[in-house]
């Protein structure tokens, strides 16, 4: 398979069809993997495949480092491939500037990554070539992949608080999290305007917990479920978990799931005359 | 502070067409209820940031309604639709923080429904009188263990006034 990645990327560049290649490259130590950018046909060697391959490339499709490169292939896993179909339909990118080198991936991390324990796209649902045997995208039960979030719900009103205070109060405020997630675009965060200052930007448990559920709701019915910002987080706060939580929400009120079908409107900027409202009185 | 009776502090953003025009209504007809509310209006519920929320909890809310045109009767047509969409998302995730939804109500009232008014602010008041304060938002730190908003200078010439 990385021969064929090699082969694939050497003739994307030397027939120009684009002019870098995002994928991953051999780490300091054999249990880590980096993104690389190939930009000549003759280092298309530096480029590996294996399990350590967590990191959503996409990423790079937000950086102004990466963008003067010129139009590029991404190399893509099936999750990293629906924040495509995200960006897409947010108007981010134009399908024809990104070729897409899909891969398809039996799971990456070691342990297994959560995400895929209850992986529907082994084989990405959007590419231009793939590479690797396809697999066959089996959809996992509604339950099953929230079943994360069962003993979490299941705490009381006073646990919940506790357990997420313990949480945030670890907080440093670096924005690795926003800075890493392919889908936190905004060329000024909310957190960062101060006319009127919306979040505290300092690190303390008021505006902490105003950071981390306003990241989370930014990201509702948007996040594909890469985990890339729980992976960055230096104080390993479990975003995944409120990222989840929205995710099932957006999905039992509005049978949505983003990144999986590009004719889909997105949830958060359309609406049904007969979305539930019970809560209301 | 401690001696006097908890009378909560609930923040109610309206929207200017319905639901501030309904609470209008109540008053020009002298119905009575709970003095507890502080309006804030705004064009459209669909032009309230879920930030609006956490910032009045930040500043000493013990409760908040979010209130606006009945379905299919917004100002701008489709406002509240957003506005519901936005809501059945972050409700749940406030409760995923251990935040108890009571503290945060929804209603549709229109402009002529005076009485629901009286009746929604009445409840959620009870609802949250029943909860006591919020201290634990309230009482989250800032800079140093005793400084918070609620029990600060500001919250406590805001009470006598
Ligand atoms: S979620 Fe699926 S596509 Fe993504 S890394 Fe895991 S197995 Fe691979
Ligand atoms: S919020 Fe986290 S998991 Fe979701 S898309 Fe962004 S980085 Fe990935
Ligand atoms: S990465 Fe973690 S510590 Fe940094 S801002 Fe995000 S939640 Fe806070």
């Amino acid at each position: 398979m990385i021969e064929e990645l090699r082969k694939k990327a050497e003739e994307l560049l030397k027939n120009d069809t684009v002019k870098v290649v995002f994928g991953y490259g051999e780490g300091s130590v054999p249990e880590r993997t980096r993104p690389v950018f190939i930009t000549k046909p003759e280092d298309v060697n530096k480029l590996t495949w294996n399990k350590y391959c967590v990191y959503n490339l996409t990423t790079y499709l937000k950086r102004q480092e990466t963008r003067k490169l010129g139009k590029p292939a991404l190399i893509l896993k099936g999750c990293d491939a629906r924040t495509i179909i995200v960006l897409l339909k947010e108007c981010q990118i134009k399908r024809e500037d990104v070729y897409i080198i899909g891969v398809t991936c039996d799971g990456v991390g070691d342990p297994l990554a959560e995400k895929c324990k209850a992986c529907d796209v082994h084989t990405p649902l959007i590419y231009d070539d793939l590479v690797g045997e396809k697999r066959e995208n089996k959809e996992v039960p509604f339950e099953e992949r929230y079943a994360e979030l069962d003993e979490y719900e299941k705490l009381g009103e006073k646990e919940k608080w506790e357990f997420w205070q313990k949480q945030f109060e670890k907080c440093i405020k670096c924005y690795a999290c926003s800075n890493i997630c392919p889908l936190c675009f905004c060329d000024r965060c909310i957190v960062e305007k101060n006319q009127p200052q919306w979040i505290d930007p300092s690190a303390h448990a008021r505006g902490n917990l105003s950071w981390n559920v306003t990241r989370a709701y930014h990201l509702a019915g948007r996040c594909i479920n890469c985990e890339e910002c729980q992976r960055v987080c230096p104080v390993d706060i479990p975003l995944n978990l409120l990222n989840k939580k929205l995710a099932k929400e957006a999905e039992r009120s509005f049978n949505y799931r983003p990144g999986y079908n590009i004719d889909d409107e997105l949830a958060m900027s359309t609406y049904k005359e007969d979305d539930e409202q019970e809560f209301f009185k | 502070m401690s001696e006097t009776k908890f009378e909560p502090k609930i923040i109610a953003f309206l929207c200017n067409w319905c639901t501030y025009a309904g609470a209008d209504l109540a008053g020009t007809g002298r119905k009575e209820y709970q003095a507890n509310v502080r309006i804030i209006k705004l064009p459209c519920t669909g032009g309230i940031d879920p930030l609006f929320l956490i910032k009045a909890f930040e500043r000493g809310a013990d409760g908040i309604l979010v209130s606006g045109c009945h379905p299919g009767d917004c100002h701008y047509n489709s406002g509240n639709y957003h506005a519901r969409r936005r809501w059945n998302v972050f409700r749940p995730l406030l409760e995923f923080c251990g935040i108890n939804p009571d503290r945060i109500q929804f209603s549709w009232i229109s402009a002529a429904e005076g009485g629901k008014w009286v009746e929604t602010i009445n409840g959620i008041v009870d609802a949250v009188r029943e909860l006591g304060p919020f201290e634990s938002y309230q009482k989250l730190n800032t800079i140093g263990p005793e400084v918070s908003v609620s029990g600060g200078a500001t919250a406590a010439s805001s009470e006598t006034g």
